[in-house]
């Protein structure tokens, strides 16, 4: 028996510049192994020079530069579009891994939608005080105009993107539910048409499960949700304008699912029904899959000083004349207080354990709580609860004097709008940076597709994001972060 | 009939269609008359280039830049590369490209990334690069760019209203920019000797025909005998030169009718009926009358045909309004 071990994988010379530390490592195990499934990937780079790994970066960016795959950066007078940086290297999960995050987002997703009905109606998880009532209503997302609503299905989300980080333990817990209007799918496709043209022949020796399906499903999803008597709806996907930072995104998937993408000026409310302008006269819309926020949604019954939407979409949505995905007032689950409840939601009105552990949160609201954050702002991530995006934080240990200083006042002016958390060890995957190969941290958003009753579909992959500086944690797109292709596999 | 399995298409839609088309239209154009001044004019003194630019910048409605220092390299670093004018190349595209942007899901993949191509390659130039290099290669590429963009448009969308619309835009900024070319040259032709304006030579001629990459087609018809008259009858009313005004109008009716039989629209017989006109006129326009009557009061008319066409399309089509939209 050969029972001699060779040399760790990670002492390869490619891999010079290849350090371990705390953080769990998606490719190599803590003794420098390489985990099995990253092996083709492993071998497949030991075979490639820097140099034929350059072109193939070259030839990535330049494929996204030249589809006009790119982001806005907000605050930039031109309004400057960059393309989200891509990094070559795909990160891989397996079919077991993936079960788990399936079973808790699809628990999670159903428990958050009953959730939501519920606060908007009887309001029996206020009632039993699992959740103090304060702390809904004084959600900056809480929308009391959707009280007594009826939203159809009770399918308050209809498209989920969940933050998830893998921690030391190698275990997935969630970091954020991004319940409104979250973005990003659109890189989850196209990260997945250049790494095929990139790399060809991994795909077929690593077995990697499909994601194309998605603008399918995500239209299956929208019709699920039309009135019965509209046998043929119309659906349009709702942008704020090409000056938006996920515009592109917005045409990706209009084209995909083979819909009208509208913006506010194209739609009118005529006796309480949504009308689109067309050249053949108006026509009337069935659902909006909008990606515009609830503030900005409608003039008369949100912001008055908004143009982006339309005035009177609110009243034609309450008269049941057409449907909004997401529904309106979602956010008020996806704050980041009432995250620290989730995993009480789920118990109460399923009454399982959660599958996906939360991110330890401390609420700044609470008197013990906030004094214990406060004692330990360099040590802490601070949020601010109605913020996305990667706006709005401070990360203690790479914070300054200062910025702690202006957060504390936040804090103590303000506690209801800061929780904190831990600051996360989030793990590592190989990233081609520089000619070397190097790890950086990165996290997971899968995307959720709810049709209601049970019939919730999350296409196996998502969008992993990578802090592409190194020792960075954040990973927004608007916070110099990028992404990678996401791997299932099929076993 | 309105085709019942076409989909409707919004009126944005069709003005970001109709737009892209004309602002790509208006920088080819630009791009040709920028290329033959500069190979016309790169022997001359500037005494004798002056009024050849003058009538140039005149016929692209930038006489503005027409002032006494105005040399090659000026105005076509103005007329290209300065994103505050509006007449520049660069502006035109970059707004052929917002109205592209607008609709990214309308067009194919294959149009937006040359539209785009283009656009990140004038972006990526400046006057001193192309002036190291060779400018009239420059304008050979860009116009190259233009033709393949309006190829694949052919090859790779569907020929149903949006095509159309394209097709309306180009040929209606077409037909006007021809018309204030043709313009231009002939007021010139027909001043008095008196006011000193230098006389057109036969190279001025060929120039006009090559702003309008029309000289070979025209020496297939009438040899390389260039005669003014030849000219302004090749132009107008010629009926298979894509370049003549004639041609512009006939593609404008077709394209205004098949617009109308795809979405049944009520109002939508003004608009044809003005292109009907205008197309018939051409159709049994006699050059030799065109020339003895006042010929600037023609072509003036012809362009105001084509605004007035433009706004029958935004009237149909655009920019309706609401009451008259419901009420049945």
């Amino acid at each position: 028996m050969l029972t001699e071990r060779s040399a760790p994988e990670i002492d390869h010379p490619l891999f010079n510049s290849y350090t371990l530390d705390t953080a769990y490592d998606e490719m190599f195990t803590a003794e420098g192994r390489v985990r099995p499934p990253y092996m083709p990937l492993y071998r497949r780079l030991l075979e490639l020079s820097a140099e034929d790994l350059h072109g193939r970066q070259r030839y990535a960016d330049l494929t996204f530069l030249n589809q006009g795959i790119t982001f806005t950066v907000y605050g930039d007078t031109e309004g400057t579009e960059r393309i989200f940086p891509y990094d070559l290297l795909p990160r891989i999960i397996t079919s077991s891994e993936w079960a788990v995050i399936e079973a808790g987002l699809k628990q999670r997703i159903m428990a958050l939608n009953m959730f939501l009905d519920d606060i908007y109606h009887e309001g029996k998880i206020l009632t039993d005080k699992v959740i103090p009532r304060e702390l809904v209503y004084t959600c900056h997302h809480y929308r009391r105009e959707m009280r007594g609503v009826d939203v159809p299905g009770k399918v308050y989300t209809s498209v989920v993107g969940t933050d998830l980080v893998r921690l030391p333990s190698g275990e997935f817990a969630v970091l954020e539910d991004n319940l409104r209007v979250p973005s990003g799918v659109s890189y989850m496709l196209t990260n997945r048409g250049v790494m095929k043209r990139a790399f060809p022949r991994l795909f077929a020796h690593t077995g990697v499960r499909p994601i194309d399906h998605y603008g399918q499903v995500l239209l299956t999803t929208l019709r699920s949700l039309a009135p019965v008597h509209r046998p043929d709806p119309t659906i349009v996907v709702l942008t704020p304008g090409v000056f938006n930072s996920a515009y592109f995104e917005h045409t990706f998937l209009a084209r995909q699912m083979g819909v009208e993408l509208v913006e506010g000026r194209d739609l009118l409310v005529h006796d309480s029904v949504v009308y689109m302008r067309t050249t053949a006269g108006l026509r009337q819309v069935d659902v909006i899959y909008r990606r515009i926020d609830d503030d900005f949604i409608d003039p008369l019954a949100f912001r008055p000083d908004s143009i982006l939407g339309v005035a009177g979409l609110f009243n034609a949505y309450r008269a049941g004349n057409v449907v909004l995905a997401n529904a309106i007032g979602t956010g008020v689950a996806d704050d980041k207080a009432i995250y620290a409840y989730v995993p009480k939601i789920i118990q109460y009105y399923m009454g399982v354990e959660p599958i996906l552990p939360n991110v330890e949160t401390y609420l700044c609201e609470d008197d013990r709580q906030r004094a214990y954050v406060l004692d330990h702002l360099d040590k802490l991530v601070v949020k601010s609860v109605g913020e996305s995006g990667g706006y709005g934080m401070l990360i203690g240990p790479h914070s300054t004097g200062e910025e702690r200083e202006r957060f504390r006042r936040l804090i103590e002016y303000e506690p209801r709008n800061y929780i904190a958390q831990p600051t996360l060890q989030l793990s590592r995957a190989p990233c081609f940076v520089d000619g070397a190969v190097e790890p950086r941290h990165v996290d997971l958003r899968p995307y959720i597709l709810n049709s209601g009753d049970d019939q919730i579909t999350i296409v196996p992959g998502g969008l992993t994001r990578v802090a592409l500086r190194k020792g960075s944690l954040v990973v927004n797109s608007s916070q110099g972060g990028g992404s990678k292709d996401t791997w299932v596999l099929f076993e | 009939m309105p085709d019942i399995t076409a989909k409707p298409m919004l009126s944005r839609v069709a003005d970001n269609l109709y737009w892209m088309s004309r602002y790509l239209e208006r920088a080819e154009h630009t791009a040709r008359v920028l290329a033959v001044g500069l190979m016309q004019t790169i022997d001359q003194n500037p005494r004798q280039a002056h009024p050849r630019w003058t009538r140039l910048l005149e016929a692209i409605g930038a006489s503005s830049l027409a002032d006494e220092e105005a040399d090659a390299s000026r105005i076509t670093a103005s007329l290209t590369f300065d994103a505050e004018n509006p007449h520049s190349i660069v502006s035109c595209i970059a707004s052929a490209r917002a109205n592209a942007r607008q609709v990214r899901e309308q067009i194919s993949s294959e149009m937006w990334e040359q539209l785009n191509r283009v656009y990140l390659r004038v972006r990526a130039s400046s006057a001193a690069q192309i002036w190291q290099g060779e400018p009239i290669e420059f304008y050979q590429r860009l116009k190259e760019g233009a033709h393949l963009f309006q190829g694949i448009t052919d090859a790779t969308m569907s020929h149903g209203e949006g095509w159309f619309f394209i097709q309306v835009g180009r040929y209606l900024e077409r037909a006007g920019a021809t018309a204030k070319l043709l313009d231009t040259h002939f007021q010139v032709y027909f001043a008095p000797e008196a006011e000193g304006i230098a006389l057109l030579e036969f190279n001025d001629w060929v120039t006009l025909l090559k702003s309008c990459t029309a000289f070979e087609a025209y020496c297939k018809v009438y040899t390389a005998d260039v005669q003014p008259p030849s000219v302004a009858e090749f132009l107008l009313l010629d009926s298979e030169s894509p370049r003549s005004v004639r041609f512009a109008a006939d593609r404008i009716e077709r394209g205004l009718q098949a617009i109308s039989r795809s979405t049944g629209s009520r109002w939508a017989g003004r608009a044809e009926r003005l292109a009907g006109r205008l197309r018939a006129s051409l159709d049994y326009g006699q050059v030799d009358e065109i020339m003895a009557e006042d010929m600037h009061a023609y072509l003036d008319a012809i362009r105001r045909q084509c605004g007035a066409i433009h706004a029958a399309i935004y009237q149909a089509y655009i920019t309706y309004s609401v009451e008259s939209a419901i009420v049945q």
